[in-house]
């Protein structure tokens, strides 16, 4: 799967989609590759707050639990409710489908420390 | 975390290397958790048949005039009332009654026994039997003589006996024979840790390559598929099987454990008995339960148990049951608790999510 060269990723293995003055959120294809069989998201609720380098929902497959981290601070807008009801959409199109969460930006300079796709690529065939 | 390269590898490491298997440290092992989709091999040992490496567990044999009195000396089930080619299961205990290990206990003649320990505990075992060894008997740390396979699923009969002449279908659940697989000698058991019919093989370590792909070919037809250490445990813990060092400790008695069946108090001594006296005097005070999530959560090994706002107990293993689509788990409880229908709260990452205690074993496989 290819890592979209608009979006901005994380060394946490979560991508951010900037949209205007907001960012939609998800976890990267390696990160789905990695966690098996995903069975549980559990995410935030609109308005909620969200900050950048915080936790703020876990993904769960069959095996353990893993926390998400925020690529970026803001207040949560949407909430995709696809994952609810077919959590393992998130291992068929986790650049897609299957986003997290949609944020309005706080802080757009916060996306200048986040990685390309280049350099998350780098990053997860050195890890 | 031991560096890949200091772990233990199996026979089958080079094998499970070349198919991609994700592989992690497994008590010290460099095991295979998963080789395409942990559901997916759950539900190919449920519905046909799965082969899994399982060459990381220990064999101890026990040789000698007084080989079966060592053996019920220090396990707990009744090692006189096996016939030769019959297996139980039992348990070591300290003498405070804690477990040392779960195994298997295979009665191969009046003189000579073989068991099936646990990877991580092997060593552990070994010693312990040995320092409670004064009888005549020897005892041989046989874990580098076999690799081990196990064979599970309604499919499995059907797979092996293409590669053995030894009628299968002969021998009974928890019994064993010596045969050959695929031309190899092998020791040919009726038993298995999956809750489903199947079969653990017994075979020299330069001969489990060759076994394993014979096997894949023989149950190509019923869509066989190589299956790690992440199916293994979802398929024991919808059956309800335990696990060392989440449902037994060093800490756990087998009352407690809700393994009263294996414990034979009326045998004569053994190790750990008097101390499973007092405490059935004293009156045993918590025990393993099942739950199942009523509320959206998944509650994992290690997490505490609430009843009515009070801390009560311990989730001992938790997850996802592929087979039930429910979320589901193990944990001990008050005595007066461990019975089904019990309201249970789990706290998850802070908050509270309510559970349910229910009957086990949360999957029971159809009669054939």
């Amino acid at each position: 799967m290819s890592y979209p060269e608009n979006f901005k990723y994380t060394k946490e293995h979560e991508w951010v989609k900037v949209e205007g003055d907001s960012g939609i959120i998800g976890i990267t294809d390696h990160a789905q590759e990695e966690l098996g069989d995903i069975v549980f998201v559990d995410l935030p609720k609109s308005g909620a707050k969200v900050r950048k380098g915080e936790t703020f929902g876990s993904v769960e497959s069959v095996k353990a639990v893993s926390d998400i981290y925020s690529p970026v601070s803001g207040e949560v807008t949407a909430v995709n409710e696809l994952l609810s009801t077919s959590p393992e959409k998130l291992n068929e199109d986790p650049h897609g489908a299957a986003w997290l969460i949609k944020v309005k930006l706080s802080d757009s300079g916060e996306l200048n420390g986040l990685l390309s796709a280049a350099d998350y690529q780098s990053y997860i065939g050195a890890e | 975390m031991t560096a890949a390269a200091d772990l233990k590898r199996t026979p089958l490491f080079e094998v499970h290397s070349a198919s991609n298997a994700k592989m992690v440290d497994f008590g010290g092992w460099n095991m295979p958790v998963q080789y395409s989709s942990i559901l997916e091999e759950h539900h190919a040992v449920r519905t046909a048949v799965g082969i899994f490496d399982v060459s990381h567990m220990g064999e101890i044999e026990i040789e000698g005039p007084e080989a079966n009195q060592l053996v019920n000396y220090v396990s707990t089930n009744n090692a006189s009332k096996l016939k030769p080619g019959q297996a139980h299961y039992s348990a070591l205990l300290y003498e405070h009654g804690g477990f040392v290990d779960d195994i298997l206990v295979h009665k191969i003649s009046e003189t000579h026994f073989f068991l099936c320990v646990n990877a991580s505990n092997q060593e552990k075992d070994f010693e312990h039997i040995r320092s409670h060894n004064h009888f005549d008997a020897g005892l041989v740390f046989a874990s580098e003589r076999y690799a081990q396979l196990a064979i599970q699923g309604p499919k499995s009969r059907e797979t092996l006996q293409k590669l053995t002449a030894t009628p299968l279908n002969e021998i009974k659940y928890y019994w064993f024979t010596d045969g050959a697989v695929a031309g190899v000698p092998a020791r040919i058991a009726h038993t298995g840790y999956t809750g489903e019919d199947g079969f653990e093989i017994y075979i020299a370590p330069d001969s489990a390559q060759q076994i394993w792909s014979k096997v894949l070919q023989a149950g190509e037809e019923f869509g066989i598929k190589p299956c790690g250490l992440g199916a293994r445990n979802t398929l024991r813990l919808e059956a309800k099987m335990a696990l060392y060092g989440h449902e037994l400790t060093a800490s756990i008695n087998p009352f407690e454990a809700d393994l009263a069946w294996i414990v034979k108090m009326d045998k004569g001594d053994f190790v750990g008995r008097s101390a499973l006296e007092k405490a059935l005097q004293q009156g045993v005070t918590r025990r393993l339960a099942g739950f199942q999530m009523i509320g959206r959560g998944i509650a994992r090994d290690g997490y505490e148990v609430w009843i009515d706002s009070k801390p009560a107990g311990w989730v001992t293993s938790g997850g996802p049951s592929p087979t039930l689509n429910k979320n589901i788990g193990l944990c001990y409880l008050p005595v007066e608790k461990a019975v089904p229908d019990v309201v249970i709260q789990i706290p998850i990452r802070n908050s509270p999510v309510e559970a349910m205690t229910v009957l086990t074993p949360f999957y029971k496989r159809p009669k054939s």
